[in-house]
């Protein structure tokens, strides 16, 4: 069934838009990622045009997000504070990020930093959670449990404040550089950004994994949202029946993901959301590399 | 500009009226993109009107031509630049339309000469317009041409050449195939008639080409109300997060 989308003004078939959702739906359940850095590659892919897709994808990310911290709401596994601290600093980079997106689209190099920014960032993700989730499979097997880590530079910083739910005491200033960081990834590659602040929020400040994919989501919400309104607003390329066709979906997918996931382990499935990322990644990278097979591309004034 | 063109329209053709006429038929005078649009065909029939007999000479030849909305439009160029494939420089091509179809009753050369292609814009790299490209670009011709390359690769440049069936030099009938990726707007159709390689007479009409139902009211909104477009959007994703996560509850009481 070919349905015409009227922002994107193409015509696509809408079980593949369907079926497209619900397998990045079973990946997010599987995984607790958004989903937005494989929905828009496969975006392009399907010839959605770039700036269509990045919008519209933060719109999807909204959905998928909500539906997600409405689960972690009611494990209590939020922390508000640290949410709209990351937030702060979301809202501004998603503001740059939207700037930068519109200078960049005037000077025609949109798709290449998109593409850039997801190979680059793909690549060392995927490539650092393969590394520790191997790691983490050896470590297992011979019985120990990674130590946390327990002071670095970043608690000598000023500004303290107190983290609650977290449990922790450090300074305001990385949680809102990291917001601020994630925010531009955001509005400039339609990601909900999820895949850099998990890492970020672990490593860098150092919160328990249970509350880190809560908070995240959380703030996501709210970045994403942020986003799809300065899209619509600036630059009209969101498109709401792209939109509804992924996020249904989506949803469906999600259900059957959190079971395939609730039977994996951790560690297994971590390696595999590696794979992928690297998968992805890889073949964004080649697409750069190789010689296209059109040298030219045509752009009119709307797209 | 366009009724100047309509006033030598019609100078020229008053006096010319004695010869050969059109009369023109379309199988849909509008076309409607609906949500489920999914490309569409106009049949362009008609007759060769006339008060004396069939002149003598070469035959009667017909080119038919639908033209979408002329649309400025980029073109950029790739290049490998530090390993990677950049887009290097860029023409901005100042109108090509955005669908344009040609169709003959014959073999282009014997159809039309290229003076009477220039003066009446039929052939497709007539169609559209390039003032000029910016100096520091080496072959502007080359961007003008990947216009043309990838339009027809979209099934939105057609170049038809033997496909309007004339009958007795009076008849003719043509199908013109409407790609899904339309865009709105004015699609002006013409039809030559041609003798020896020169036009005899030509017919114009336009076809509206526009969005209905959900499709118009969703563009329309986008861009006269964004804010709330916008609004409407993340509306809508929350309240599919929400009933997702409500039944998922449903399902799984725990």
């Amino acid at each position: 069934m070919m349905i015409y989308l009227p922002i994107a003004e193409v015509s696509v078939n809408a079980f593949l838009l369907l079926g497209l959702g619900g397998l990045v739906g079973i990946l997010s359940g599987m995984f607790g990622v958004g989903g937005g850095f494989l929905i828009t590659p496969l975006l392009f892919f399907i010839g959605i045009p770039p700036a269509v897709a990045v919008a519209t994808s933060a719109n999807q990310i909204v959905a998928a997000s909500f539906s997600a911290v409405l689960a972690h709401f009611r494990r209590r596994t939020v922390d508000l504070r640290m949410g709209f601290v990351l937030l702060a600093g979301g809202l501004v980079g998603s503001g740059l990020g939207i700037v930068v997106f519109n200078i960049l689209r005037e000077m025609g190099q949109v798709d290449l930093l998109v593409r850039l920014c997801y190979v680059v960032f793909l690549g060392i993700i995927g490539a650092l959670m393969f590394v520790e989730s191997l790691r983490a499979l050896r470590k297992t097997r011979g019985g120990k449990i990674a130590p946390r880590k327990k002071h670095t530079w970043i608690h000598g910083l000023p500004l303290k404040m107190r983290f609650r739910t977290s449990g922790l005491y450090i300074s305001v200033i990385p949680p809102v550089l990291v917001g601020v960081a994630v925010g531009m990834l955001a509005a400039i590659m339609g990601v909900g950004g999820g895949f850099i602040m998990v890492p970020a929020m672990i490593y860098l400040l150092g919160m328990p994994t249970k509350v880190v994919i809560g908070t995240s989501l959380f703030q996501i919400i709210f970045v994403a949202a942020f986003t799809t309104l300065l899209h619509a607003v600036t630059n009209q390329t969101v498109d709401v029946v792209l939109a509804v066709l992924l996020l249904v979906g989506g949803v469906l997918g999600a259900q059957f993901g959190a079971v395939f996931g609730a039977r994996m382990r951790a560690e297994q499935l971590r390696i595999l959301l590696a794979t992928l990322v690297l998968l992805v990644c890889g073949k964004l990278a080649l697409d750069l590399l190789l010689r296209p097979e059109e040298l030219y591309t045509l752009s009119t004034g709307a797209v | 500009m366009r009724l100047w063109l309509a006033l030598l329209l019609l100078l020229a053709a008053g006096p010319a009226r004695t010869a050969e006429e059109v009369v023109l038929g379309l199988s849909q005078d509008q076309v409607s993109i609906s949500t489920s649009f999914s490309g569409s065909e106009i049949l362009i029939f008609g007759a060769v009107k006339r008060e004396t007999a069939i002149p003598e000479g070469p035959p009667l030849e017909v080119v038919v031509t639908v033209q979408g909305p002329d649309r400025p439009v980029t073109v950029r160029r790739k290049e490998r630049r530090a390993g990677i494939w950049v887009n290097v420089d860029a023409v901005e091509v100042d109108s090509a339309p955005s669908f344009y179809a040609v169709a003959t009753s014959g073999p282009w050369e014997e159809v039309i000469s290229h003076t009477e292609d220039l003066r009446h814009a039929v052939s497709i790299p007539r169609a559209i317009r390039s003032v000029g490209a910016p100096s520091g670009v080496l072959e502007p011709q080359a961007f003008t041409d990947a216009v043309i390359r990838i339009r027809r690769a979209n099934g939105l440049y057609i170049h038809k050449e033997g496909a309007v069936d004339l009958r007795e030099q009076t008849l003719f009938d043509t199908a013109i195939a409407l790609p899904a990726n339309l865009t709105e707007g004015l699609y002006t159709t013409r039809v030559f008639l041609t003798r020896d390689r020169a036009v005899v007479a030509r017919f114009d009409t336009t076809i509206p080409v526009r969005k209905v139902g959900l499709e118009r009211w969703l563009f329309t909104l986008s861009h006269q109300q964004p804010l709330l477009y916008g609004l409407m959007s993340l509306a809508i994703a929350i309240a599919a997060g929400w009933a997702a996560s409500a039944a998922f509850r449903l399902m799984r009481p725990q």
